[in-house]
């Protein structure tokens, strides 16, 4: 079996994350051989236009769409594989630097370069990101950012015997602190996680915002284990458009009567926290501009 | 061409749908830009359809509950407030206009109120024109 991994615009942590997967990543090796893979091996552009199309087995593409040159990749890596595989959270739904779409290019632009763009031979920087699915068609997504073990040894497997995979319950249900979540939960003030001494319980009672509920499980947890909250990495539940949104309509119904107005204005970036993963999806165009 | 605002109102069965009934039944006088969808309680309007109203086109958003303390369902009008205000922050980070969002008390007996609040709307919306991408 061939496989391709690519990278567009992407921070390289899903190219690591492959050896997450430890010794089980030899028994995959014997399975398949990489016919490109860029961050890992020498490989050339004209290597891929060589091929024949549909040549490849799978194809994950890791990274979202933010130059030309990944816009043309990932139609060129279309053409030449069977399937087409959204790896990581950038390609599935923007990631975090899908917040980039909250700006305009030109604005992006100055602060990175403050003078003059270079303009030799680079590939055009577009208007807004895009996801990988904005521009080809796209088989099946390996969710995450990037995504952990648990999810990816799933996926691999599945994809190698031609199965769909992930699963179709909330993180909460995986979550090692479900059982101190009481059965009403109400919060008063909200605090950001460095605030206030973790009690053990579940954040969402503590007053801490954690995207677990809106969140497809899958992950084991694992930064709860490590005592962070869930930001929701994931992405959301197959049925579910959107979890920035559920996430919000689920704040609200748990906000007490009292200091409703200071809990609501504590909440200081909104799309960075209910949308930290998915702006591209919210904003494809980027942010409008109706003020006043 | 004139621009004629889109409004989607979502009104709660028990007070502001039976408000909106008694302004037609008493023959009160609205702009006819409003589309009502009747939903049970103010309480069931989840955030999803306030921002499905704005992305399928709608220039404004009005959600109508009955009074604090009167709701059919104790605190579902409570929970609308609430996921209104939070909703209002998201608009404005996105770069849409948060008075297009608006939240309404409006009692059974209050039909007066619905077709003041509704021509009160629709002259806002209409001042501020289409959503601007």
């Amino acid at each position: 079996m061939k496989i391709a991994m690519y990278w567009g615009a992407s921070c390289g942590g899903c190219d690591v994350s492959l050896l997450s997967l430890h010794e089980k990543i030899l028994d995959l090796l014997k399975e398949v051989e990489i016919v490109f893979w860029p961050c890992a091996m020498d490989f050339k552009y004209e290597d891929v236009e060589k091929m024949e199309d549909g040549s490849i087995d799978i194809c994950f593409y890791n990274g979202a769409i933010r130059t030309e040159e990944n816009e043309k990749i990932a139609k060129l890596l279309r053409k030449k594989s069977k399937k087409m595989i959204a790896y990581g959270s950038c390609a599935i739904e923007g990631c975090v630097i899908g917040l980039a779409n909250l700006y305009k290019r030109e604005e992006i632009l100055k602060e990175v370069y403050s003078k003059d763009v270079p303009s030799e031979e680079l590939p055009e920087f577009l208007p807004y990101l895009k996801t990988l699915e904005d521009v080809v068609k796209v088989d099946a997504s390996i969710p995450g950012c990037p995504p952990p073990s648990s999810i990816l040894e799933d996926a691999l497997n599945s994809l190698l015997q031609g199965k769909s995979f992930g699963k179709n319950v909330a993180l909460c249900d995986e979550c090692p602190r479900k059982d101190s979540k009481p059965d009403k939960i109400e919060i008063n003030r909200i605090y950001r996680w460095h605030e206030k001494k973790d009690s053990g319980e579940c954040f969402l009672a503590q007053g801490i915002i954690c995207m677990g509920p809106a969140t497809r499980a899958g992950c084991k947890a694992e930064c709860i284990t490590a005592n962070m909250p869930c930001t929701g990495c994931v992405g959301a539940l197959p049925k579910v458009k959107e979890s920035g949104i559920s996430m919000i309509s689920a704040i609200a119904s748990i906000i007490g009567n009292k200091n409703e107005e200071e809990v609501i204005n504590s909440i200081k970036d909104y799309v960075g926290t209910f949308y930290k993963y998915s702006t591209a999806k919210l904003l494809p165009e980027g942010r409008l501009k109706d003020e006043s | 061409m004139n621009f004629e605002p889109k409004i989607v109102a979502f009104l709660c069965n028990w007070c502001s749908y039976a408000g909106a009934d008694l302004a037609g039944v008493s023959r009160f006088k609205y702009p006819p830009n409003v589309v009502p969808i009747k939903v049970m309680c103010s309480g069931r309007v989840d955030a999803e359809f306030i921002i499905d109203a704005f992305r399928k086109g709608a220039d404004g958003v009005l959600i109508g509950g009955c009074h604090p303390g009167d709701c059919h369902y104790v605190e579902g009008n409570y929970k609308a407030r609430r996921r209104v205000e939070m909703m209002k922050r998201l608009l404005e980070e996105m770069g849409i206009n948060p008075k297009r969002l608006r939240i309404e008390w409006i009692s059974a007996t209050e039909g007066k109120k619905f077709a003041s609040v509704v021509e009160e709307f629709v002259e806002e919306i209409r001042r501020l024109g289409p959503v601007k991408k």
